[in-house]
């Protein structure tokens, strides 16, 4: 082995990698937390926090985008655990081009299909507003939420139903009992993959709202792009109070989810 | 031990009140708790079970033994209620049960990878079915209550200690080893008090030291519990070490019932005798009662009853053989060709006249020795074969031409006009399977090849869904794709009366 063969690691090949994080990544978050921290005389100071915990309208978004976020996601999965229920039950589960129909509105242009529903909408009657913005998240997020739960209980082992039906619990009880904790893992995967978009993205409440369903992200977005009234040290400081709300929020899917699944099946002692 | 009288006492006395109303109320104490009467299950156009009829009696160990595919485990699903027969019906004490789901039924079910809820620790799982039960109760406003968390902690930890984990209730399921998990599966199903326990095959994820603990133990539980066991397994050992009643099966159909020293001893057919145990499968004639010739010679045996100079299996089991040294001084003389030693015994092939025996004895004769071979009538078992001739059903299409099974064939027509029905017999020997697919007239697999003493039997089964049997030098491969020729001089034909032979038209 000669000295050139050994600089030329497989993990060299995660560097330019590693550079675009640190650069678009990294640096952009440092910059945030830089502007959270700091005033408008250039030094440190809290003040932008304290802004975001004492005025009633970031408060009030705030309120909201959890609101919006938690109300769609819960009805997405309400729909779509039905929908992958029957998918991966007896007769479809053999067909998996129809979970595939489901998936399809993923590869049209996120705004084009925005655009579309909303003057659909408008067609038979619902406006722009909350409903609105609320069918908006639940159509749009739909594949996000349906594909994980699908495939959890497509790969189900069926003993397990049969196990349930065997030992006396009636369909529903089987549903309850059985089913609906081991698919957990599919349904806690299919809300953080939606909650948390959501709650940063504000495209479809700016398109389908109106003045009241104004989120978070929209306010944060007018922050920096206001060239009149930008604030950066509080646009800075609602961003980095959203982060770490995320933040939270991943963290107690993922204990969830530990807790579910513990270990892998079949696993031995 | 007291433990296990106290087992007995729960399982008999509550039994009643715990039953669905429908089981409990039925009248009917048969000997046989269960009855299963002309079922028929296809799937997918295959048919797994054949109009297959079987009582189970009360509180037996009964095993459903068969190769894969047999349909054995498919029979255990029909009565456990996961499928549906598509004809037929399956008694429950006298009480019809297909029409009811699962979890209505007086059985439960230890399955084959244990299905184990992962999600539930040990106790949870025991304890899931009772949770469920609803057990009658005059003095509760619906008539029925629920067991107590006292009763069914009480309950679990009776079943935990009967199958020896009693300290393991909060472990988690997946933390166990195989044998434990194993358990844990059985203690889960045995609590709900079943009238019938159904073990699909529950012995065969375990190594193999396991397996013969849990063999005895499943053995011992049988007995200290007193109810009735089927228990579907491939593993023929398994079956004769553990069963009151063993049902060998093979493709959907029932090839005997007996008590596992009768299905060694006395196997009904070719299939029973290959599939259970080491044999010498022979084809014989049944010259006279108590008089069989095979490979050439004329031999005394016990049997009686068939016809003069019918031909039969033989089957001579490889411990009942004796073997001597030198030549001339048994029935056959031979030459050892190979020499095993299996532990307690030396294993031998012995080829004599052209046929090669195998041979179990404490003595060990190296390969290449001259010995002879003495077999006394009693451990010459002989069978009725099963079939003796191939039967279609076809028509003549040209003079010289032959239509059945999807192919042409050229067979002599003398007597019968073009267009005419025909029943076509065609014995084992006019059979003739090609490599090549293209060089027979039509294409089949193999689906059994059985060694007779100085031919093979194959059994093909043809693109067209009918069966051939071939009497062949050559050995075929399972699954091999083949060619299928005919000698059309040792066809018989024969005029087809629809209304006459109804069986052929199968």
């Amino acid at each position: 082995m000669t000295k050139k063969a050994k600089v030329f690691r497989p993990t060299a090949f995660a560097f330019p990698y590693l550079a675009v994080t640190l650069v678009f990544v990294i640096v952009p978050l440092i910059l945030v937390l830089v502007y959270a921290f700091r005033g408008a005389d250039g030094g440190f100071t809290l003040q932008n926090f304290r802004q975001v915990f004492t005025e009633p309208e970031s408060l009030r978004q705030l309120g909201k985008t959890v609101g919006i976020a938690a109300l769609s996601t819960a009805i997405c999965l309400v729909i779509a655990y039905t929908v992958a229920f029957v998918l991966a039950s007896q007769p479809f589960n053999k067909m998996a081009i129809l979970a595939l129909l489901f998936v399809i509105p993923m590869w049209i242009n996120f705004m084009l299909r925005i655009f579309a529903l909303q003057s659909l909408l408008s067609v038979i009657g619902i406006g722009k507003g909350f409903a609105a913005v609320i069918i908006g998240m639940v159509y749009d997020f739909f594949p996000y939420m349906l594909l994980p739960i699908y495939t959890v209980l497509v790969n189900m082992d069926k003993s397990y139903v049969e196990a349930s039906r065997d030992l006396g619990a009636n369909p529903v009880q089987t549903f309850f009992k059985v089913t609906l904790p081991l698919s957990l893992p599919g349904v806690i995967s299919g809300v953080s993959m939606m909650f948390m978009p959501i709650f940063s993205s504000y495209a479809i409440t700016k398109t389908m709202g109106n003045m009241n369903t104004t989120v978070i992200g929209a306010a944060i977005a007018s922050l920096f792009e206001n060239v009149n009234y930008g604030d950066y040290g509080y646009g800075s400081a609602l961003s980095f109070v959203l982060l770490l709300i995320v933040l939270l929020v991943m963290f107690l899917g993922n204990l969830l989810s530990r807790r579910v699944t513990k270990a892998p099946k079949g696993g031995k002692a | 031990m007291n433990l296990i009288e106290k087992v007995k006492g729960l399982f008999a006395g509550k039994k009643a009140a715990a039953e669905a109303p429908a089981f409990s109320s039925s009248q009917k104490k048969s000997e046989n708790i269960i009855e299963i009467k002309g079922i028929t299950k296809v799937f997918d156009g295959v048919t797994v079970l054949d109009d297959l009829s079987l009582g189970i009696k009360r509180g037996q160990f009964v095993t459903l033994l068969g190769p894969s595919g047999c349909g054995k485990t498919t029979l255990l699903r029909l009565i456990a209620g996961f499928e549906t027969p598509t004809e037929g019906e399956i008694y429950i004490e006298g009480v019809p049960i297909t029409s009811i789901p699962p979890f209505k039924r007086p059985v439960n079910t230890v399955f084959q990878k244990y299905a184990l809820f992962p999600h539930l620790n040990v106790f949870k799982n025991v304890a899931f079915g009772l949770k469920l039960r609803k057990i009658a109760d005059p003095t509760a406003k619906k008539g029925y209550r629920k067991f107590t968390s006292e009763e069914i902690e009480k309950k679990v930890n009776r079943a935990l200690k009967l199958v020896g984990l009693e300290d393991y209730g909060h472990r988690d399921v997946n933390s166990l080893s195989g044998g434990q998990q194993q358990r844990v599966a059985i203690a889960r199903a045995i609590v709900c008090e079943p009238k019938v326990l159904l073990l699909d095959e529950p012995l065969g994820a375990l190594d193999l030291k396991m397996r013969k603990e849990m063999q005895i133990e499943l053995k011992k539980m049988h007995e200290d519990l007193g109810i009735t066991f089927i228990f579907v397994t491939h593993d023929q050992e398994e079956a004769l070490t553990m069963s009151d009643m063993v049902v060998v099966m093979n493709d959907g159909i029932i090839q005997q019932i007996d008590r596992p020293k009768k299905i060694y001893d006395e196997p009904k057919n070719a299939f029973v005798a290959d599939f259970i145990g080491e044999s010498n499968l022979l084809s014989g004639v049944m010259e006279k009662d108590y008089s069989i010739a095979f490979l050439g010679k004329t031999l005394p045996c016990v049997d009686k009853g068939f016809e003069k100079n019918e031909k039969v299996d033989v089957v001579i089991r490889p411990e009942d053989i004796v073997i001597k040294e030198g030549a001339g001084k048994g029935h056959f003389d031979g030459k050892v060709l190979t020499t095993v030693f299996k532990g307690t015994y030396y294993e031998m092939i012995v080829l004599a006249s052209d046929y090669e025996f195998t041979v179990q004895s404490q003595i060990e004769y190296r390969p290449g020795a001259e010995v002879s071979l003495e077999i006394v009538p009693d451990s010459i078992h002989i069978m009725k074969k099963i079939l003796t001739i191939n039967k279609y059903i076809g028509s003549v299409t040209d003079e010289g031409v032959v239509s059945f099974c999807g192919g042409d064939f050229s067979i002599p027509t003398d007597g019968f006009e073009t267009g005419d029905e025909v029943i076509v017999y065609v014995p084992f020997d006019a059979v003739e399977l090609t490599d090549d697919e293209s060089d027979g007239v039509i294409c089949a697999s193999v689906t059994q090849s059985i060694y007779k003493g100085t031919y093979y039997q194959v059994q093909v089964y043809t693109d067209t869904d009918e069966d051939f049997y071939i009497d062949t030098a050559d050995e075929w491969d399972m699954d091999d794709r083949v060619g299928i020729r005919i000698d059309g001089a040792k066809v018989r034909l024969e005029k087809y009366l629809p209304e006459a032979d109804e069986e052929a038209a199968e």
